[in-house]
């Protein structure tokens, strides 16, 4: 049986930031993205940035966890189930210390350790590998079981694509998890209504969501994906809901926070070319020289 | 060849996982809608706050087991094979094997001895499915008490497991007391002038195709290669250097299971003549589990047969 702490404040995320650092934060994360992602030469640009703003909440006032010990029994989970947006992800890892910034650099290089998808063999702070969509809120749904077996405080969080909302998968798991009344888990979609090939009502659409994941017996809460204290309000109603588990659908712009990139499904998967990152990263404030050597040294 | 007894190997199963429900609080077991046909109603009764109904939702539960094992519980999942390995392929490389997560998975129904169901639960891919994934272990128990066996044995290490039961009682060729060893061959009967390797079910038919085999002089050794993966290639290549032949018996497709695999170890260290019974690439159909396997070629006289042209070809260097 793991050893959980009984003391509260051990429980608590190791950052606690509020609105104004977080956006700092979030500003850092998009940086990264877009320096990252023209040095590896592939990887997909648009959902990480869709992403960052939940994600940092997420990762900078919300979870409980330490980075220099990932497997720290007492932690809460969190499963990327959208596995194509490592970009963040690891973004969020590196912000956070699991390791060092400079690791960006090697994304999806045989000499780093972060793989185009994320693989927990290969990186700290990955509780499970995944890049097959469809499949998180399933295992998101056993880690809250374990955990209730195990009257273990910790809460488990999954954030979704909504492009992935069209799996099955994801419907068997939603009624499995209403069915067995996980109030330990909290979903979050990314919902950007950006795919492959396409926008998502185009392409299989998945609305009404809200009404879908209410009929599965689910709390839902509908906010504009972009704005903390939406994003934290949110965060802590989930925390009070008993009996059922909470889904948040963050409705977010593809590309947020470059102009030329914005609700544009174009750049789900595709990196910025150099001189696309630079007009992007000015835009950011900084440049792809001064981020780059930033990374370097981080 | 007359077996005294007889008993089903997915009740070796669910006997062990009731075994191991009172040894070890962290196994848990998941099933999906068919508790009684894979047997886990025996650890359901007596565990039911460690027991998760998934229902009709395979590739849930089976990320389900996933996350359970994220918490430290040792997950044991069941339903027939058909959907174990097929349906659920991608959940178990992405997530189980590729994450190598100590998730238990329990294919019952396994086999054209399946009988009037027919071809869609007749699985007979899962040796190609399960062998070629990382970190995937699976074990072929060939009675009641291996099955028993293979089951505790894989609660005590880590990483994922396939086990391969069947629906029908079948002959108890072991015991309580024979050890089971883990990634050995289980050698049943000693023989010089060829070595039948076969697994599950076919055990039985291949001790009794020896025995027609004596009867006409001929001495066979039998090896029960209950693990498959890791395959014991040292028992492999002993067979071929101190017997010569080897006919390998597998109740599966011919491609991609024991008999392409035992071919791999030889082909690699001491190239011997082969041949193989198995389902020749074709699906199942319904019908009695014995007119079946009569059917489809995987009797004792089907090795016999093998066995002989395996001589032939020994005898002539070909
Ligand atoms: C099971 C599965 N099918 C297909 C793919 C290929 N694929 C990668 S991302 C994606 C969809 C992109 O839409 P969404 O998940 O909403 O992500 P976003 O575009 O917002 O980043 C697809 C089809 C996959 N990774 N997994």
């Amino acid at each position: 049986m793991l050893q959980i702490s009984q003391e509260k404040e051990l429980r608590k995320n190791p950052f606690g930031y509020d609105i104004e650092q977080l956006k700092e934060v979030a500003l850092r994360i998009r940086r990264d993205i877009l320096t990252m992602l023209p040095e590896a030469g592939s990887g997909h640009t648009g959902g990480p940035l869709s992403a960052a703003d939940f994600g940092t909440a997420l990762f900078f006032n919300e979870m409980v966890y330490d980075p220099k010990n990932p497997k720290w029994p007492d932690r809460d989970m969190w499963f990327f189930s959208f596995g194509h947006v490592t970009p963040v992800h690891y973004s969020l890892l590196a912000e956070a210390g699991f390791f060092p910034k400079r690791d960006l650099l090697k994304f999806r290089k045989l000499d780093g350790h972060l793989q185009g998808h994320p693989s927990c063999l290969d990186s700290p702070g990955i509780e499970v590998s995944s890049g097959s969509l469809g499949q998180g809120l399933s295992i998101a749904v056993g880690a809250a079981l374990g955990s209730r077996i195990d009257k273990h405080p910790r809460r488990v969080y999954c954030l979704m694509s909504d492009g992935e909302q069209q799996e099955g998968s994801i419907w068997e798991a939603a009624m499995s998890a209403a069915h067995y009344k996980v109030d330990n888990l909290c979903g979050l979609i990314d919902f950007n209504n950006a795919q492959i090939d396409g926008k998502v009502e185009n392409i299989m659409g998945i609305e009404p969501l809200y009404d879908k994941y209410k009929a599965f017996g689910w709390h839902a809460i509908d906010i504009d994906g972009h704005n903390y204290r939406q994003i934290l309000d949110a965060l802590a109603e989930a925390k009070t809901v008993k009996g059922k588990p909470t889904v948040i659908l963050c409705r977010t712009y593809m590309g947020k926070g470059v102009s030329f990139m914005e609700d544009d499904y174009r750049w789900h998967g595709k990196p910025p070319k150099k001189e696309e990152a630079e007009k992007a990263l000015i835009e950011l404030g900084t440049t792809y020289q001064e981020w780059y050597q930033h990374l370097l040294n981080h | 060849m007359e077996f005294k007894e007889k008993k089903k190997t997915r009740e070796g199963f669910g006997r062990a996982l009731e075994e191991l429900g009172e040894k070890n609080p962290n196994v848990v077991v998941l099933v999906g809608d068919l508790a009684e046909s894979t047997m886990v109603h025996f650890f359901a009764k007596k565990f039911p706050e460690r027991f998760f109904q998934m229902g009709v939702a395979e590739q849930n539960m089976t990320n389900v087991a996933a996350g359970l094992s994220l918490t430290g519980k040792i997950p044991f999942f069941s339903t027939y094979g058909a959907f174990a390995a097929c349906r659920n392929l991608d959940h178990v490389r992405v997530t189980i094997c590729y994450s190598n997560l100590n998730v238990k998975i329990g294919g019952a129904h396994g086999g054209i001895s399946v009988g009037p169901d027919g071809a869609t639960h007749q699985a007979m891919e899962e040796f190609a499915i399960m062998r070629s994934l990382p970190n995937m272990k699976l074990i072929v128990p060939c009675d009641f008490w291996e099955a028993k066996k293979a089951t505790l044995k894989s609660a005590e290490i880590w990483g994922p497991f396939y086990i391969r039961f069947g629906r029908e009682d079948v002959p108890v060729v072991t015991d309580e007391s024979r050890p089971f060893i883990f990634g050995k061959a289980d050698i049943h009967r000693e023989g010089k002038d060829l070595s039948i390797i076969a697994c599950g079910v076919m055990v039985a038919e291949a001790l009794s195709a020896a025995e027609m085999l004596e009867s006409q002089g001929i001495s066979a050794r039998v090896l029960n290669m209950h693990t498959l993966k890791p395959i014991d290639k040292e028992a492999i290549v002993k067979a071929a250097q101190e017997t010569g032949a080897i006919v390998t018996a597998e109740e599966h497709q011919i491609h991609g299971g024991l008999g392409s695999t035992v071919a791999q170890v030889v082909a690699e260290n001491h190239p011997v003549p082969m041949e193989y019974v198995a389902v020749m690439d074709r699906f199942g159909m319904s019908g009695k589990p014995e007119e079946l396997m009569k059917e489809f070629g995987i009797k004792d006289v089907n090795i016999v047969e093998k066995a002989l042209k395996v001589l032939k070809r020994k005898k002539s260097g070909c």
